[in-house]
């Protein structure tokens, strides 16, 4: 099984002539993700290594019948290229364009909510979908990850990266890792993910990586105690974040009393899931539950 | 991007909310001139990104020009809890029968516009809404329709706003929301909006913050940031196009991505360590932004010891360690440095920084030993392991 993105993937890539468009989309190829097209406004008819351009997404929908599209335009015409390939029809959009304009992301949301609800957007400002040995996209690099028993889910890369490795290390595998993005307004949240995980047979397990910023922890929390059946592990950026400063993710900023790592922390474990203090052991406690030997010291 | 107080005044008065005639001045002469320009008595206003100048003496009243000249002569200079004034705003003093509170924030859980309207102004909110939620009336938007009109009626009937201000009231909400929306702020708040004693209705203080990732939009309100007051060093970075956030401790922070390098200031700081600073390079491995960043850290004089945490993804850790070890050809420099490379590459990019032999530059495997040699480095208890 894993979620998302599958051996069933048909990914078309808005932005694929680009140079950061491309190169991901042709890495996502090498990895065995079924790219079937791209989207460059004034470039239809061209092809990027064999992967036919189309002009618009009504285009590439009618000629190659995507059911995935990647993101990869620039900021300020993101918003516009979610909304085109919804209006076509595609079913999963993956943005990883960061810097769109939170107004726009707030229109897009609730675009999408009225509009097209059998939409799902993932990102922006993320690092895509991995399910390791079926389809990868996006740009979490693979390498990390095996098929396994493990879902993850998070608002940063790099973190997803660092907890990845820990329990490859360990000896397991992932079903698949999503990252939902940094942004103030985020088109799927932890609650979406999380119900696609509690039904998805090849995970036993998610590991669910958050940060300061926003209250989606929190209503990741009550959706664990209330609907989740699997065990949940959890791990928190951002305890030593001042309030009032933007560490770096747009979305990822403690607003007065709300927002911060300790009121998270506190609101999952409160619901019984177990949150690691430092990635390490966030990685050692999901291989503990799921009866793996224990990390090495490090 | 947060405005000063006279910056958010300016697209209040855009929108045709009503504020008090003044200007801002940089200089006591000015503050005089322009005192004696809109008539006494007029307001002193410290114009510093930071809440309590009211208790910290930088707002004062003034009855005719001597007193302008003393208050904006010790105002100016002062130091509110870190902000050193270098603007006063100087307006009309107002008389004041009722103060409200309005504001129209984005509600992240909600994913829609928040309208927040109470007619206990002038205190902090979080009290009132401590105290008596009852009292604050919480109106969600529409985001694709905006706010109407009836719905600006309603919020000020629901928290009893007397019948004859109902109309201004709404005024200055829809008027509230449109700064809102079409400045593509992330919070415009009013505390407190005033009622004169000629059933007039005003904003007294304007606090707002744009979305800087709109700004392309908006080349009007780029002039705004060149007066952002703050930290030296966030300035510089803010020019240099980095990640930058200035903190309390010794320990200097550089990492890649976001989110591993507030984990990494966690784990310095579980291990006891006090992190000096927030810095994301982002994916970019090249010795020129390498450099940019090394330099940045060390302008901050209580750095003892620097934490470099890699977590190579796309970023190979062989092409980091070749960008640290060209980067230490022009940087000369005494504090230590732990460098923790792991992830694509990492045994060449460790294998490089030990045969480079930078003098005060050590590897190490993990986060969690990066994290305590630092601190153990920054304490002056040990000597870094050798690379």
């Amino acid at each position: 099984m894993a979620v998302l993105v599958d051996e069933h993937t048909r990914l078309a890539v808005a932005g694929i002539t680009g140079r950061e468009g491309s190169f991901h989309t042709l890495n996502n190829r090498r990895y065995g993700t079924n790219v079937v097209g791209g989207v460059t406004p004034g470039k239809g008819g061209q092809d990027v290594e064999g992967i036919p351009v189309f002009d618009t997404w009504e285009q590439a929908v009618d000629e190659v019948e995507p059911n995935a599209a990647m993101i990869f335009v620039p900021p300020r015409f993101a918003a516009d290229s979610i909304l085109e390939a919804a209006a076509a029809g595609v079913e999963l959009i993956v943005a990883i364009t960061e810097g769109i304009p939170a107004h726009d992301e707030l229109r897009v949301f609730n675009l999408l909510r009225r509009e097209h609800p059998g939409t799902r957007l993932i990102g922006p400002n993320c690092p895509g979908i991995l399910s390791p040995g079926k389809a990868n996209v996006g740009i979490i690099p693979a390498a990390f990850f095996k098929a396994g028993n493990v879902g993850v889910v998070s608002r940063s890369g790099t973190l997803t990266y660092q907890i990845g490795n820990e329990i490859a290390q360990a000896g397991f595998g992932c079903s698949t890792i999503v990252g939902i993005g940094g942004d103030p307004v985020p088109g799927s949240s932890f609650v979406d993910v999380l119900e696609l995980f509690e039904g998805d047979q090849q995970t036993e397990l998610v590991v669910l990586s958050g940060e300061i910023g926003g209250s989606d922890e929190e209503q990741a929390a009550d959706y664990i105690a209330a609907h989740m059946s699997k065990p949940v592990v959890a791990y928190i950026a951002g305890f030593t974040a001042p309030p009032g400063k933007q560490m770096g993710h747009a979305g990822a900023i403690v607003s007065g009393s709300s927002g911060t790592a300790a009121a998270k922390a506190a609101a999952l474990e409160e619901k019984g899931v177990r949150v690691g203090h430092t990635p390490t052991e966030t990685a050692a406690i999901a291989v503990e539950v799921l009866g793996g030997a224990p990390l090495p010291a490090s | 991007m947060d405005l000063l107080e006279y910056q958010g005044k300016q697209l209040f008065a855009r929108h045709g909310l009503e504020v008090s005639p003044g200007k801002a001045v940089h200089t006591a002469d000015e503050a005089v001139h322009v005192a004696n320009e809109i008539g006494y008595p007029v307001v002193v206003k410290a114009q510093v990104l930071i809440g309590g100048r009211g208790k910290a003496g930088g707002v004062k009243l003034a009855g005719d020009e001597a007193e302008v000249r003393e208050h904006a002569t010790n105002i100016l200079g002062m130091d509110i809890r870190g902000h050193t004034v270098r603007t006063l705003w100087i307006e009309h003093a107002s008389e004041i029968e009722s103060e409200y509170y309005a504001s129209v924030l984005l509600d992240r859980s909600a994913k829609q516009p928040l309208l927040i309207f109470s007619i206990e102004g002038g205190i902090d909110i979080e009290q009132v809404a401590e105290r008596s939620p009852e009292k604050l009336v919480r109106h969600h938007i529409d985001a694709l329709a905006g706010l109407s009109r009836e719905e600006a009626l309603e919020a000020g009937r629901a928290a009893g706003v007397d019948a004859d201000v109902l109309d201004g009231v709404a005024g200055a909400l829809l008027a509230l929301y449109e700064v809102w929306a079409s400045e593509e702020a992330t919070l415009a708040e009013i505390n407190p909006l005033i009622v004169t004693p000629q059933r007039e209705v005003r904003a007294l203080d304007a606090k707002v913050s744009l979305d800087g990732n709109a700004l392309f939009r908006h080349p009007e309100n780029q002039a705004f940031s060149d007066e952002d007051e703050g930290d030296p060093l966030e300035r510089r970075a803010r020019e240099e196009g980095l990640q930058y956030v200035k903190l309390d401790g010794n320990i200097g922070i550089l990492g890649n991505g976001a989110g591993l390098v507030m984990s990494t200031l966690d784990v310095v700081a579980q291990a006891g360590g006090a992190p000096a600073n927030f810095l994301d390079a982002g994916g970019g491995s090249d010795a020129a932004k390498i450099e940019q960043a090394v330099q940045l850290i060390l302008a901050n004089d209580a750095v003892r010891a620097v934490l470099f945490n890699i977590f190579g993804g796309i970023t190979r850790c062989d092409e980091v360690a070749r960008g640290l070890i060209a980067a230490f050809s022009h940087i000369t420099t005494s504090v230590p440095f732990v460098v923790r490379l792991d992830g694509t590459n990492d045994a060449e990019g460790r294998r490089l920084l030990q045969e480079a032999a930078l003098p005060n530059v050590s590897a190490a495997a993990t986060m969690n030993e990066a994290a305590e040699r630092v601190v153990a480095l920054a304490s002056g208890q040990t000597a870094g392991a050798p690379a």
